[in-house]
Order: C-alpha cells, then sequence, then structure tokens
C-alpha cells in the first residue's frame, strides 16, 4: 500500500490552481487545492492519463495567407502529440475553410478530430 | 474631410469590443481604422488556446476568440477599412489615414478610441553585447513568421524572457521541430502564467533557468550561439557562472510596450509606469473625447478584461458625445475636483488614475498590477486614511494583472474624498 | 582589361570610383561584400568634422578641411543628408583649460573657419545639457552630421551611373604587376587592370602587402556606439566632443541627421578585423564618459547599440599615393576619422596621382545629379497624394516606426545597385531603423524583396550571404 503525494499546477484556466493529488498504490484517493471542478478532474487525468489540446497550423491552398490555425477538437494523449503533428504537416486544405470544419477525422488514432479555428 | 460618430483605431480585441459596444449603445457613424490585411489583431497570430474563458465560458484560440467579435462587428454593420495606417491625430479629434486607394485623408470624429495595442521590446534596448547576425527575433515576430506566413526562424533555439510569449513559443517552435535548450529569465520568478510553465515547458522537458541573461552573443552573419549568465541579486551578471549556448536562434520575450506614437503625437498626458494614457473613471485621456483601452491603455494578460474594458470606452465614447449634444460647454464636468488614485507600496499603477465621481457607474473595476511577487498578502484599500477593504490573497504577481471594484454609492459616503490609495499590505 | 579597379566599396573607395567617373575610363569597384557600404562605412559617428582636430600641417587636415567643403554642393546634388549643425569640444579639467586653446590654433592653422573659445555660461547657453564639470568649450559652426550610409550609397550610385562597374562578394586573394598592368585574382576569377586603387578598409593593409614590399600595418580599432531613440533627439543641438586623447576623439553626444541621439564610440585595438561585436565592457564605458560631458542622458530610450572598425595606420596619417615600388597601385588606406569628412576629397586626389601617368579625357556627358529615394513622410499632402495616385505603393506603410512606404523599399531595391537584403533596405529607406528595430516589419520587408528579386523567403538574408532570416517553410526544423 503506497501512497505518494504529488504536487501539480492545474492547466484548466489561466488561474493555475496549486494542487495536490494524494495516490494509493496509483489510484486517485483525493484532491486539494482546486477552486473549481475542473481542476479535480485535470488532476485525476493529469496522474493517470495525461491529456493536451494542441493547436498548430495546416497549409491552405486559395486563402488569402498560405496557413490556417488548427486545434484539436477535444484533448488527446500526451504521448500522442508529435504523432499528431506528424499527420498536420502532411495535410494541405483548399479554401473556403471555416471554423470548426473538420481537417482530420481521427488524428493519430486518438479518435479526436482535427479542426480549424480560422475562417479562409 | 469625411465625418464619422466614433474612430477606433486598431481592429484588434480591443477595437472591436470598443465599437460594438458604442454601436449597441446606440452611436450609428462608428468607423475601424486597422492598418493589416484583416480584423482581429494580434489575435490572429495567437493560434494557442486560453482565450475566452470569462467572456464565453469556452476555452477559445486567438482567431476564433477575435472571429466572435468580427462576426458581430459585420452583424452590426459597423464600418472598418483594411490596409489602412492611421498617421496622426490632432487635438481637435482630427484622424489622418492612409491607404493605397485613399491616400492620405482625413476624418473629423467627434470621439476617438485608441485601441492600438503594443510592441515587443527589442534586444537593442536590453543592449546585449555581441554581434547582430540574423536569427535574433522578438517571440512575436518569430510567432507571426511561423503562424501567418509559415516559414520557421532556426532549429536550434534559446529563449530569452519567460513571459507567456516566451513560453507559448517554446512550445510551438517544439511542435514544429525545433530543439528549444533552455528559457532564460533574468528576474527570480517566470513573467507568465503557471499553466504555461506546465504545458510548454515542463510537457517538452525545457528546462528554465531564472535569475540567467544572455551577456553575449555570438555570430556574424546567423547566429551561432549564445552566452548564459546567472545575475547576482544587484542584477548584475556573475563572470564565473557564464555558459555559452550553440544555437541558431535566439527569440526574445522581454517586454511588451504599449503603443502610444499617435497618442504622444496629440499631446496626451501619458502615465510613466505604463506608458499608456493617463485615464478617468471613463477611460477617457487627458483629452476629452479620446479614450484608451486595450493594450495600448495597460498591457494586459487576459484578451477577456480587454473586451471588458474596451466595451466600457465604447459606451463611455456615446455618453461623451450625447453629452457634448446637450451640454456642449461640459459644464457638469467642472463640478467637482476628481478623485486621485494612489498606487503605492507594492501596487505599481492603477487604470484609471483618477475618479470623476458625477461620471462614474454603479460600480467601477480598477485594474492594477503589482510589482513583486507576494504571498499570503492583503490588497488593502483605503478612501483618503481610512482603510476600507482588505482581501487576502493567497499569491499575487506581476505577470498576474488584479482588480478591486468600487462602488459608487460607498465613496459618495465619504465626504470630500480626494484619494483612493491601493496598496499591498502583509497583515 | 580594366583602366583601373578600385578594392573597396565604402565611402572612400565610392567616392574615388565617382571621380574616376567623370573621365573616359574603364573602371570596376571590386567589394568582397554583396553591398556597398558594409564596412567602416556603416558603422560610425557620422560626423562631418570641422577639422581642427587634425595634426596641423598633415594630409588629414588638408582633406578634412576640403572635403567639409565640397560637402554642401555633394549633398544637393546627389541628395544627401546633411546639417551643419555645429560641435563643442567641451572642459572638464581646470588643467586641461589650455588645451582647448592649443585647438583653437591648430584649427585656425588647417584653415577652419568661424572657430572660437567659449567659457562655461556661453557653453550652456548654446547647450543647456552640458554637464556641471562643463568649464568651457571650443565652438566650431561648420562642423556637421551625415547619414553615412547614403553618402556612401550615392557615390556609388551616381559612379554606376556614369559607368563604373560593380563586382560584389568579390574577395581580392593576390595580386600580381606582369607586363606592365596588374592581375587582381579573385574568387571569381582574374581581372586585368592598368591601375589598381586600394580602398579596402582595415584590409588595405592585407591589399596593399600583396603588392609592395614596404609592408603596411593596419590595426582595426573598434568604436562601441549606443543609439537613442528620436524622442531623445533633441537631447543636444550640436555635436558634443569631449577634448582627444590618445586613441582619438573620444565619446561624442551628438543629434543624428535623422533625429536620434548617437553616443560613441570606445577606442580599442583588436586583432580580429571582423571583430564587430559590441562588448558589455565598451557599452559600460561608453555610457560613463558620455556622462562626463553631457547630463540627464535619457539612456533608457537606447534602442540599439553596435560597433564599428576604423583603420588605424600607426603614424595616425592617410596613406594616400602611389606604392613607390609598384607604379600603378595607388593607396587610399588609413582612412580612420577624419576618413569621413575627407571623403569626397580623397576622391579628387587619388584621380590626382593616377593623372599623373594616366591622360585622361574629361567626359562630356557626365551626370552630377543623383535622384535620391522620395522619403514619402516628408511630403506635403497633396504631393503625396499625388504621388500614391500615380504609385499606390506610397500608401502603403511597410515600417510603422519610421512610416516608411513600400513605394520607397521598391525604389531602394530597383534602383542601380539597389538592395538586396534587409539591411541593404535598412541603410537606403530606415525601415527596420525605427525603435522597434524592425520587429513588425522584418516579416513584411523580406516578402517584398521575395517578390521583387524573385527569390525565395528562405534565401532573404539580414546581410551577407549567410545571414539568411528563416531556415525554411514551416517543418523545416525536422
Amino acid at each position: 500500500m503506497s501512497v505518494e503525494k504529488r504536487d501539480l499546477i492545474c492547466i484548466g484556466c489561466p488561474v493555475g490552481c496549486n494542487l495536490t493529488v494524494t495516490l494509493e498504490s496509483g489510484s486517485v484517493m483525493k484532491v486539494e487545492g482546486n477552486t473549481c471542478p475542473k481542476g479535480d478532474t485535470y488532476a485525476r487525468k493529469e496522474v493517470t492519463n495525461p491529456t493536451r489540446i494542441v493547436t498548430s497550423t495546416v497549409e491552405v491552398v486559395g486563402g488569402s495567407r498560405p496557413f490556417i490555425s488548427v486545434k484539436t477538437k477535444n484533448d488527446i494523449p500526451k504521448e500522442k502529440i508529435f504523432e499528431c503533428m506528424e499527420e498536420i504537416k502532411k495535410v494541405k486544405v483548399t479554401s473556403p475553410v471555416h471554423i470548426g470544419d473538420v481537417i482530420i477525422e481521427n488524428v493519430a488514432g486518438t479518435g479526436i478530430s482535427i479542426v480549424s479555428t480560422k475562417n479562409a | 474631410m469625411e465625418n464619422y460618430d466614433i474612430v477606433v483605431i486598431g481592429g484588434g480585441p480591443a477595437g472591436l469590443a470598443a465599437a460594438a459596444s458604442a454601436k449597441e449603445n446606440g452611436c450609428e457613424r462608428i468607423l475601424i481604422l486597422e492598418r493589416d490585411n484583416e480584423l482581429g489583431g494580434i489575435l490572429n497570430q495567437c493560434i494557442h488556446n486560453g482565450f475566452g474563458l470569462h467572456t464565453f465560458k469556452e476555452e477559445l484560440t486567438g482567431p476564433e476568440y477575435a472571429d466572435r467579435f468580427i462576426k458581430k462587428v459585420t452583424e452590426l454593420g459597423i464600418e472598418y477599412r483594411l490596409h489602412t495606417m492611421v498617421m496622426d491625430i490632432s487635438e481637435d479629434k482630427v484622424v489622418t489615414a492612409m491607404n493605397r486607394e485613399r491616400g492620405l485623408f482625413t476624418i473629423l470624429a467627434k470621439a476617438v478610441i485608441l485601441a492600438m495595442g503594443c510592441r515587443e521590446r527589442p534586444r537593442g534596448a536590453l543592449n546585449i553585447p555581441g554581434y547582430r547576425p540574423a536569427g535574433i527575433f522578438s517571440a512575436g515576430t518569430a510567432q507571426r513568421l511561423i503562424n501567418i506566413e509559415g516559414y520557421m526562424p532556426g532549429k536550434e533555439v534559446v529563449i530569452l524572457g519567460s513571459g507567456d510569449i516566451g513560453l507559448i513559443m517554446a512550445r510551438r517552435m517544439t511542435l514544429e521541430g525545433a530543439r528549444v535548450k533552455v528559457v532564460a529569465e533574468l528576474l527570480p520568478f517566470s513573467g507568465g502564467l503557471k499553466r504555461n510553465i506546465v504545458q510548454c515547458l515542463d510537457d517538452y522537458n525545457i528546462p528554465l533557468k531564472l535569475r540567467h541573461t544572455v551577456v553575449d552573443i555570438d555570430g556574424k552573419e546567423r547566429l551561432k550561439g549564445v552566452t548564459l549568465a546567472q545575475v547576482g541579486e544587484d542584477g548584475k551578471p556573475i563572470k564565473e557562472t557564464e555558459e555559452y549556448i550553440p544555437c541558431d536562434t535566439l527569440l526574445l520575450s522581454v517586454g511588451l510596450i504599449p503603443e502610444n506614437e499617435l497618442s504622444n503625437a496629440c499631446k496626451i498626458k501619458m502615465e510613466p509606469v505604463t506608458s499608456g494614457p493617463l485615464v478617468n473613471e471613463s477611460l477617457e485621456t487627458s483629452i476629452s473625447g479620446i479614450f484608451a483601452c486595450g493594450n495600448v491603455l495597460h498591457v494586459h494578460d487576459l484578451v477577456d478584461y480587454v473586451s471588458e474594458e474596451a466595451a466600457l470606452a465604447g459606451k463611455n465614447a456615446v455618453k461623451y458625445i450625447s453629452a457634448m449634444e446637450t451640454d456642449p460647454s461640459d459644464t457638469e464636468k467642472k463640478q467637482a475636483e476628481p478623485i486621485q488614485l494612489v498606487a503605492t507600496e507594492g501596487v505599481r499603477y492603477t487604470v484609471p488614475a483618477v475618479i470623476n465621481l458625477n461620471k462614474m457607474e454603479d460600480s467601477l473595476i480598477v485594474r492594477f498590477r503589482v510589482g513583486n511577487v507576494f504571498q499570503d498578502s492583503y490588497i488593502s484599500v483605503y478612501y483618503d486614511e481610512e482603510r476600507v477593504m482588505h482581501r487576502k490573497k493567497k499569491i499575487m504577481a506581476p505577470g498576474e494583472m488584479e482588480e478591486i471594484k468600487l462602488q459608487r454609492d460607498k465613496l459618495i459616503q465619504f465626504k470630500n474624498l480626494r484619494t483612493i490609495t491601493v496598496k499591498i499590505e502583509r497583515e | 582589361m580594366y583602366d583601373v579597379i578600385i578594392i573597396g566599396a565604402g565611402v572612400t573607395g565610392c567616392s574615388i570610383a565617382r571621380e574616376i567617373s567623370k573621365y573616359k575610363v574603364s573602371a570596376c569597384v571590386v567589394e568582397k561584400e554583396e553591398d556597398v557600404c558594409c564596412g567602416t562605412s556603416k558603422a560610425n559617428s557620422a560626423i562631418m568634422h570641422a577639422g581642427f582636430d587634425a595634426a596641423e600641417g598633415s594630409l588629414m587636415a588638408r582633406l578634412n578641411v576640403r572635403g567639409s567643403e565640397m560637402i554642401e554642393t555633394l549633398a544637393t546634388n546627389l541628395e544627401i543628408p546633411f546639417i551643419r549643425n555645429g560641435s563643442l569640444v567641451v572642459c572638464t579639467n581646470e588643467e586641461d583649460l589650455p588645451k582647448l586653446q592649443d585647438l583653437y590654433q591648430r584649427g585656425i592653422a588647417n584653415g577652419v573657419k568661424d572657430l572660437v573659445v567659449l567659457n562655461r555660461e556661453e557653453s550652456v547657453r548654446l547647450e543647456p545639457n552640458l554637464s556641471d564639470q562643463v568649464l568651457g568649450s571650443l565652438y566650431a559652426p561648420t562642423a556637421g552630421i551625415i547619414c553615412p550610409f547614403t553618402m556612401t550609397f550615392a557615390f556609388a550610385e551616381n559612379a554606376s551611373q556614369n559607368g563604373v562597374e560593380f563586382k560584389f562578394n568579390t574577395i581580392v586573394e593576390n595580386i600580381h604587376k606582369r607586363n606592365g598592368c596588374y592581375e587582381v585574382k579573385t574568387n571569381h576569377g582574374i581581372l586585368e587592370t592598368k591601375y589598381v586603387v586600394n580602398a579596402a578598409g582595415v584590409y588595405a593593409d592585407v591589399v596593399h602587402n600583396m603588392v609592395s614590399r614596404d609592408k603596411m600595418k593596419i590595426t582595426a580599432r573598434r568604436g562601441e556606439y549606443c543609439l537613442l531613440d528620436k524622442s531623445a533627439g533633441s537631447h543636444v543641438s550640436k555635436t558634443i566632443f569631449a577634448l582627444p586623447g590618445k586613441y582619438g576623439k573620444g565619446v561624442l553626444v551628438a543629434p543624428t541627421v535623422h533625429g536620434n541621439l548617437i553616443i560613441g564610440p570606445t577606442a580599442a585595438d583588436i586583432e580580429d578585423k571582423e571583430g564587430t561585436n559590441t562588448t558589455g565592457a565598451g557599452l559600460e564605458e561608453l555610457l560613463q564618459k558620455a556622462g562626463n560631458t553631457v547630463k540627464n542622458l535619457p539612456l533608457r530610450q537606447t534602442i540599439t547599440s553596435f560597433a564599428g572598425l576604423r583603420a588605424h595606420e600607426d603614424h595616425h596619417e592617410f596613406i594616400i599615393k602611389e606604392a613607390e615600388d609598384s607604379s600603378g597601385f595607388i593607396d587610399a588606406a588609413g582612412m580612420e576619422s577624419p576618413g569621413l569628412t575627407s571623403a569626397p576629397a580623397v576622391g579628387e586626389m587619388v584621380v590626382d596621382i593616377i593623372k599623373n601617368t594616366f591622360q585622361m579625357e574629361k567626359k562630356t556627358d557626365y551626370i552630377a545629379v543623383r535622384k535620391g529615394i522620395i522619403h514619402a513622410d516628408g511630403l506635403t499632402v497633396e504631393e503625396r497624394n499625388e504621388l500614391i495616385k500615380r504609385k499606390p505603393e506610397y500608401g502603403n506603410i511597410i515600417c510603422r516606426c519610421e512610416m516608411i512606404s513600400e513605394g520607397e523599399i521598391l525604389d531602394a531595391i530597383h534602383r542601380p545597385l539597389g538592395a538586396k537584403s534587409l539591411d541593404g533596405v535598412k541603410r537606403r529607406v530606415r525601415a527596420g531603423a525605427g525603435r522597434c528595430q524592425a520587429g513588425f516589419c522584418t516579416p513584411k520587408t523580406m516578402e517584398i524583396l521575395s517578390r521583387e528579386l524573385h527569390i525565395p523567403m528562405e534565401d532573404i538574408v539580414k546581410s551577407g550571404v549567410e545571414a539568411k532570416v528563416v531556415i525554411g517553410k514551416n517543418r523545416a526544423a525536422k
């Protein structure tokens, strides 16, 4: 029965609450320091299956600029970030593109799509 | 010469929110002048998320947040001109602007809203010794090159300055395949949001060296490397700690400066700490009818507060115009001495700097920044000599703007109130 | 086969090129960098000295005074920004006061006009920001400030307009005299010429020693400078010098012709002829020394610092003569201060030397005027709108700090010997020279260069072939 305490900073919003997570044999027992439920959710995820939103740009043809900004629609597992970037780098889209349009369906096998965050 | 009720200088988040608010408050003839080829300002290159949590209860990327306001402006039918550089503003609110189609043209405005944003401090202002090769960029210029133009500034990167732009670019360049070797920060604490330390540095094992600076730049044509050194208590580099770091790119995130060339041209009174205009409770500058909001007034951390501030400026610009129409000599304004806000003991400045009680709305948000990191301290507000607020805050840092809310009815109760002091107290 | 090859496209080489272009001769300027004005000419105090400082009877004194006389007409004909703002040499020590008198006498002997020695009160009335230690000064109304870049470009463009060839990125590797003429071996092949003019700046000794047995030694003397924002530009109106010392004229504080304030230079002899880096110690020394002569310097308004190398010859005198053991090889070397001021006169002198042994016929169609790049921000509203109607690019602002339009940048690129790099644009039209130091305009200027010169963005350089700004399109890092 190993009890472990981990200190984290919540990245759920710009406040950045200092969180302390108590784990017992790898399972989350308690989360302290959060000032909203998002912090609790984040802490539990971060110590078991950390995820991130990835933002980047994708080449676009026919727009006023050569690239448009994109993001993962939801957070993806942290270890998939670079694989996700590799897929994004291969894509070229054609104007018109609207905010929210799906650019890649299921990026890096995460089940999450890459969507446009810019109109072009 | 053209005529408009309100001319908004800058079509970034501040300008857009101010214009929308002005229209919603009944003003018809509004014109936004924007120098870029699209609206949205700096948000267009801020492709990361973290925007809009307060305004929309969602986390949006910069372009998405901008789009919300661009849609609003379009739906409200507000006029705007792109590729248009404002060259001058006169004290009597004549705006001179220029673009390819019209050449130089002038507009007589009843009110002007300054929303020009800010620029970055360059290497030269820090006097970093060494060569002057290619490969040195301010973080924002690098951000623009990658996110808008689509070019990679370099691949072996050192970043000086741990403000948000530096941290965001550490991640951005890493995701694009560069190796960010270190982020150096002169002060003993980082200037950026804690979440950015986690998701931009820790996530990618990029070391953060506090109390460090760049003391030499090597490479005559293209950057070859930089020398980092620790700085002592006196802020001076310690020679024995010098360390050469080979790199081809140096990003500088060493401060933002409100862009007040135009404000200086019409001799608006400036606040030396913010380098922005001195404003009253209506966000009006020392020239009546000229208002300021957003980063040109003081550098913000969260765009949500920019939008809030700008909406207030827009509303007040409309109030000003109708007051002028009913009472051109503005006799109401001369009624009382304005209340001075005093920033001291840990508080570097406040926006606004003065309050005219008779012009104040029911409540007023006063925004300020502290000059140091304060733990378990109190924000204290004094009306003249009497302490009226003593709020404990676990942590306060220079990189995070703070605010207090003042209530008009409480202020009125105070007889002959001359000053409101905002300070930090330990107990 | 050329009649004359000039090595070095700095202000000296370009002035000589311009003078030679008045004659029906074939001439070529060979320059190791990618542009004109890349050496000392781009990193100096930008001062047109009055001429009291140089030793009495010296060549420096004579050419300084002559250059100072010539510059007004040249500035008008070639559109070079020049202001005769005057200078004060200030004295801050009681025992040094006699030195002011010495300088005054020397100035008179050198032919400098209107010199006068002032007491403290008179000095401070002229310049209220003189430091409290100033006891008196030597006032030289004929001193001036100039744009050294435009001066060099103007000479070069004018020379080019009148037929002089320019070869860039061309390094002289060796020179041989063969059959009465010179073979100049470069990295791009061999050039043959009757005359060689050595205007190679800090490398003048290297070039000279390829040809002559009387070895020359040029020491690179580094000078560091700070440039302050235009808001500090009127802190002083005249050029303020401290009394000259062993290493030269010392640290000055002066307005620039563009409205900035310049402080500098220091003086450190260095081995490395490419050592144009600033140093922590140098910059500190600079700011401390400047405070001796001028008070309340708004140092927080610094926008950049830089360093330049002066070509110092041991005898502290210009070497402008035919090599004694190699006829047809003419040195224009040791061109440290007052090299910039003297440049017009050096051009005259070198051509006179060539004329001794080469009968050159004067051109009848020599073009004496040069049209400069329009400074659109200086036009009236009507003039500007008329220009924008014809050329809309003049209505598109690229550099926001200096208010430079695309039209001016296009002119800088497309005129003879046009800009090919960011620094080339900066030195010709000031885009990127302002308070944000090209933070805003760099991507835009790069786009314009790329479009106009038909080269990809990845190949755009700051200055010099290696100084590429970006490494490639996004994704290029992997």
